[in-house]
């Protein structure tokens, strides 16, 4: 297959010039047949007859898929929690993804609240820098809400390439924030040209059910799913997309993982809602039924959160929904514990510690699951796998497509490989694999990261630090474009009247709203109404005598409504 | 009328009664019969019957006779901030009266902090003096601790309440969270009450004034500028969630959108016990009106949730109404003078909301709903009143046509044609929301405890004769499918083996930081000893060779109530 037979065990290839010949190149738009050259870990050349210098690796790839490498959005490697860190760290993580085809990762900064953002960042960036294999980019969880942490979404966007925030709805008393709070971090994110993620379910409802199921005695594994219905996950997907109507900002939200869940979404894409649905490789792959396993920590392995849906259909309707766009990227929300971590919680499901496997996995699964089944087309297979991700993060076309000046990450893609997915055979250090036993069709024969061959005849050779942070400029145009064209149109006037002059109620002192009630956190409605006022009379003193009171109304449009975001706004008089 | 030489009289005092020639018009069926009534009961329905003599005797003509209309929401007499609704229960229930509608349900609100039994008192007393039809009474819950618990119990037990709303907007006030919300719900499906929500996500209201008012917009424009109504479908959708995960059967007050219609009919075709009540305003007219340029007119049309600036709404609302989708109607007849909304006149989130509606109801509904030919006259019935005297458990006293039944009824000229305005409404208001609008279809009789109060246009009505209807808990309509599934949804645990493996150590601080909301968070306590003697208790693992799948149903699904929980092991 390779031309470097002879040096296949070296364990790092130090070559920078690298050309495959005879490939089916495969983007999200289109496939073709062409030969492609690269060094320096770029794309230089792609076409026939290529010219290139003498003595260079090549690589014949007798007609196969040649794709873009894989993106997965969403992991969580060496991520803290309690004092513990999640069984695979950066390298471990990395590795894996390798791999299973996939070069390039985007993790998320989780803040301890209290803990600033900045320095949250650099942790991170340093674990990272030392130990990743492949490149990587860092999403920021905002996990505590105030001035401070604003100016460092800022700091953040601007200085160190973080184009996107997640904030949470769950995880009550710890991260959750209120629905107060997200409008205005999600008013902050618009302003800074940045995506709000959320990780969607009512925080108050799983807390309240969680007590319940645990008054009643259950303590396993399966209360986690019994706390957290599915419904749960749909009414916050619900709340946080009004939220981001209402404040005009782009969604995504990560960890798709309930028919009920998915609808919402596709609805509110189809009422024009900026909003993108991340599906993950569990989802997509396995279901909820096996909470129920008698043997603990199988069980456990796969909790996380939101849950597993314990429907069986789950995955082949987010498949379905996946390949006809409704859903847009994947990520695998890789975060596995090992057995003696999950155990923390053996006495309360409560406790046990959230995450599940799938970076690996990812890419074979939505083959095996996707385009075997005729669901979708090798292109729709790279959009899902990495183009779009490129696009809404930002990196497009850097990442997420082959073409002259793209990095030269890719895959050699075998559509005939069958494989069983295995703890014994995969690459994370867990002793459960939520997959275990899944015969997947689809794999990937070579993988080439940063113009390198790490991935060949079945041999991994990654380096361990070799991967580099991707920044990611804010205002991605594939999210912004449609939201910077509502902001223009979302101006708002109010109608100019005389002043009311007719007598006045008196009213008692107490006024409607300042009764100081339990909630003392964030209710800055109130102290604006110094300003206002002042606003409003100088407005009438400048708009003077009502002159215009017989030219019919109709002919200023007070109101334009965005397509399909503001409610149906007409502007009678 | 053989009553020809006394129709003066303001008081008619004849107990008896008999209806000749009346088509009785119930929400199942419609039928020619005679209707007699005694004491302000209906005695005898059918041909031919044998009365007592002298008793005065109204000649139907084949016109519809209807139970008469329960306006399911009212505010009169609603004190604000040191004023008064201008209609108190005397004017109120009037116009209620000359609409067709011979029961109101008054809300009781109680202010945060005080006693809801000191409230529902208050409230009585107020009825029990002025109002000229019979009522009963809702109980808003403004705030929620033991003590609440305390008097929501005892108001169902011994005061004949049997339904309590909850306000999702009104920060700092009346709002609940999401938690609060969990727990009354909970507390209501285990007594047997129906939760009514005010649905309309308070927080976000809350920062959209803000920027409304930062934008100098002040004018009632602002008032649904800063409500657009996702706000209120993304409550209705919260509440939803809540209800289901509580088993708790839910009653949205005040539709006012499309898109909060569209969830509640979403949701009922899921399976959720979820009633919608649209409003004669959200009927009969829209939103459009906050932009007028007569500032007293736009305030006039302030009420929470808002009338949707989408002109065809109210046409969407009557046919899911029609379809059965939406359940029961009311008014939210909650009127204020000008002088009283101008207290908001530089700022319309002091506007005091509330728009009329009482009297226009039934008439609104008819012209709408009957006369377009997406109801019939059975469910005309229905949503005006037999709906409402289900769902409050007073069925079939109120709501029907039968003997036994109160003599609470309405002959129905469907082609009198009328045009609505403020100079001949019944209300003390100087607005009608809907000023102009020509409807067809009025009552022509009403019939209120056994007595002519509306004749030849003439209103006779007695301030003080209305009685309170006490309604009792666990009402049939909303609460057998309940029970059902309250019996279906029993939780089982997996009896496992002991985990007896390696545990890591772990720092204990993520459950315990104490972040600012300190209120509930009381889950990790009990818990570990429940689980610890419930283990104890189930003895040894089973063995393991036994089969798994036929042992139990482990969890057994409501009919479209929680998900799809299979039991597979």
């Amino acid at each position: 297959m390779s031309g470097y037979q002879g040096k296949k065990n070296i364990p790092r290839i130090t070559s920078d010039r690298l050309l495959i010949k005879g490939a089916k190149i495969v983007n999200d738009d289109q496939s073709f047949c062409a030969d492609i050259y690269m060094e320096d870990g770029v794309i230089k050349q792609i076409g026939e007859n290529l010219i290139v210098p003498g003595g260079v690796k090549t690589i014949d790839a007798h007609g196969r898929m040649l794709m873009p490498g894989g993106i997965d959005v969403h992991t969580r490697f060496q991520m803290p929690d309690r004092g513990m860190t999640s069984a695979d760290d950066f390298y471990q993580g990395t590795k894996a993804a390798l791999a299973g085809g996939t070069t390039m990762i985007m993790d998320h900064v989780v803040p301890e609240p209290g803990v600033s953002l900045i320095s949250a960042f650099e942790q991170w960036r340093e674990w990272a820098d030392s130990k990743s294999c492949c490149d990587y980019s860092l999403h920021v969880d905002i996990t505590e809400w105030h001035r401070g942490i604003q100016e460092e979404m800022e700091m953040l966007v601007k200085d160190h390439g973080v184009n996107s925030f997640l904030v949470y709805l769950v995880y009550k008393d710890i991260f959750q924030l209120t629905d107060s709070q997200v409008y205005e971090v999600f008013s902050v994110i618009r302003d800074l040209g940045a995506i709000a993620q959320v990780h969607a379910e009512n925080g108050d409802i799983v807390a309240e059910e969680q007590r319940r199921i645990l008054e009643q005695g259950i303590t396993g594994p399966e209360g986690h799913v019994l706390s957290r219905p599915e419904e749960v996950e749909a009414e916050a997907v619900n709340r946080s997309v009004t939220v981001a109507n209402q404040t005009n900002c782009p969604l995504y939200v990560t960890k798709v993982m309930s028919k009920s869940a998915a609808d919402v979404i596709a609805q509110a894409r189809k009422k024009g809602t900026v909003v993108y649905g991340e599906p993950i490789t569990a989802s997509l792959g396995t279901d909820g039924s096996h909470y129920w396993s008698k043997n603990w920590a199988k069980a456990a392995a796969y909790v996380t959160s939101p849950p597993l849906s314990p429907d069986p259909t789950t995955p082949d309707y987010l498949n379905s929904l996946l390949s006809c766009g409704d859903l847009q990227v994947t990520g695998s929300a890789h975060c596995p514990f090992n057995t003696a971590q999950r155990a923390v919680g053996k006495d309360d499901f409560s406790l046990i510690p959230e995450g599940v496997n799938g970076t690996e996995e990812r890419m074979s699964i939505i083959w095996d699951k996707c385009v075997v089944t005729g669901k979708m087309d090798e292109n729709q297979f790279v959009a899902v796998t990495s183009t779009n991700a490129a696009k809404i993060y930002n990196m497009y076309p850097r990442k997420g497509r082959i073409a002259v000046g793209s990095d030269a990450d890719l895959v050699l893609w075998d559509p005939e490989v069958t494989k069983i997915i295995s703890a014994k055979s995969h690459n994370s250090t867990v002793e459960y694999n939520i997959f275990e036993g899944t015969e997947v069709r689809g794999g990937p024969l070579v993988v080439i990261s940063q113009g390198k061959i790490v991935l060949e005849e079945g041999n991994l050779h990654a380096t361990e630090g070799s991967g580099r942070y991707i920044a990611r400029k804010p205002f991605p145009d594939y999210v912004y474009k449609r939201i910077k064209a509502r902001s223009r149109l979302a101006e708002l006037r109010g109608v100019p009247r005389g002043l009311y002059d007719g007598p006045v109620c008196e009213v008692s002192v107490t006024p409607k709203t300042m009764t100081p009630a339990s909630s003392a956190k964030t209710s800055p409605a109130k102290q604006v109404n110094q300003p206002v006022r002042n606003l409003h009379q100088s407005g009438f003193s400048l708009s003077g005598a009502q002159i215009d009171d017989n030219i019919p109304r109709r002919n200023t449009q007070r109101i334009v409504a965005p397509p399909g975001g503001r409610a149906n706004i007409t502007s009678l008089g | 009328m053989s009553y020809q030489g006394k129709k003066n009289i303001p008081k008619i005092t004849s107990d008896r009664l008999l209806i000749k020639g009346g088509r009785i018009v119930n929400d199942d069926q419609s039928f020619h019969a005679d209707i007699y009534m005694e004491d302000g009961l209906i005695k005898q329905i059918g041909d031919n019957l044998i009365v007592p003599g002298g008793v005065k005797t109204i000649e139907a003509n084949g016109k519809m006779v209807v139970p008469g209309g329960i306006d399911i929401h009212t505010h009169f007499q609603m004190p604000y901030r040191g004023t008064t609704t201008v209609d108190d229960f005397a004017q109120g229930s009037k116009a209620a009266l000359a609409g067709g509608t011979t029961m109101i349900v008054d809300h009781v609100i109680p202010e945060p902090g005080s006693s809801l039994m000191e409230a529902y008192d208050q409230w009585r007393q107020w009825a029990d003096e002025k109002a000229c039809c019979d009522y009963s009474l809702h109980v808003d819950v403004t705030h929620w601790n033991d003590s609440v618990k305390q008097e929501v119990d005892t108001l169902i037990k011994e005061k004949g309440v049997n339904s309590f709303q909850v306000y999702m907007a009104y920060k700092d006030y009346y709002q609940m969270s999401n938690s609060e919300l969990y727990e009354v719900f909970t507390f209501l499906a285990e007594r047997g009450g129906i939760a009514q929500v005010h649905a309309e996500n308070g927080e976000i209201i809350a920062e959209e004034q803000a920027r409304m008012l930062q934008m100098g917009i002040t004018g009632p424009e602002g008032h649904v500028l800063s409500r657009p109504e996702e706000l209120e479908a993304e409550a209705v959708f919260r509440a939803i969630t809540i209800a289901s995960q509580t088993n708790c059967p839910l009653y949205v007050t005040r539709v006012m959108s499309k898109s909060a219609a569209d969830i509640i009919s979403l949701a009922r075709k899921k399976g959720n016990v979820v009633f919608g009540e649209p409003i004669t305003a959200s009927l009969g007219t829209d939103g459009t009106h906050y932009w007028s340029k007569n500032w007293a007119k736009a305030a006039s049309f302030v009420t929470s949730p808002p009338l949707s600036p989408d002109p065809t709404t109210p046409d969407y609302l009557n046919t899911l109404l029609s379809s059965g989708d939406l359940s029961v109607t009311g008014s939210a007849h909650c009127t204020f003078s000008v002088a009283q909304k101008a207290i908001g006149k530089d700022d319309f989130t002091q506007i005091p909301e509330g728009v009329n509606g009482v009297e226009e109801r039934m008439a609104l509904i008819w012209d709408k709903a009957v006369t377009t030919g997406k109801m019939d006259e059975n469910m005309f019935v229905a949503v005006t009143s037999t709906n409402a005297a289900k769902i409050l458990n007073l069925y079939p006293r109120k709501g029907r046509i039968a003997v036994g039944s109160d003599a609470d009824l309405v002959i129905w000229d469907t082609d009198a044609i009328r045009t609505i305005t403020a100079k001949t409404h019944n209300s003390a208001a100087e607005y009608n929301v809907f000023e102009g609008m020509e409807l067809r279809g009025a009552p022509l009789v009403v019939i209120c405890q056994g007595k002519i109060v509306l004749e030849d246009g003439n209103l006779h009505v007695t301030s003080g004769v209305g009685r309170f209807i006490p309604c009792s808990s666990f009402p049939d309509f909303a609460y057998k499918r309940v029970k059902a599934r309250k019996q279906l949804a029993v939780l089982r645990a997996v009896p496992r083996g002991m985990y007896d493996g390696p545990v890591s150590e772990f720092s204990m601080s993520r459950g315990g930081t104490p972040s600012a909301s300190a209120r509930t968070s009381p889950t990790k306590q009990p818990v570990r000893n429940l689980h610890q003697s419930g283990f104890s208790l189930a003895g040894p693992p089973t063995p393991d060779d036994i089969p798994i799948r036929p042992a139990g149903r482990r969890i057994v699904v409501p009919p479209g109530g929680r998900s799809n929980i299979t039991s597979l092991s």
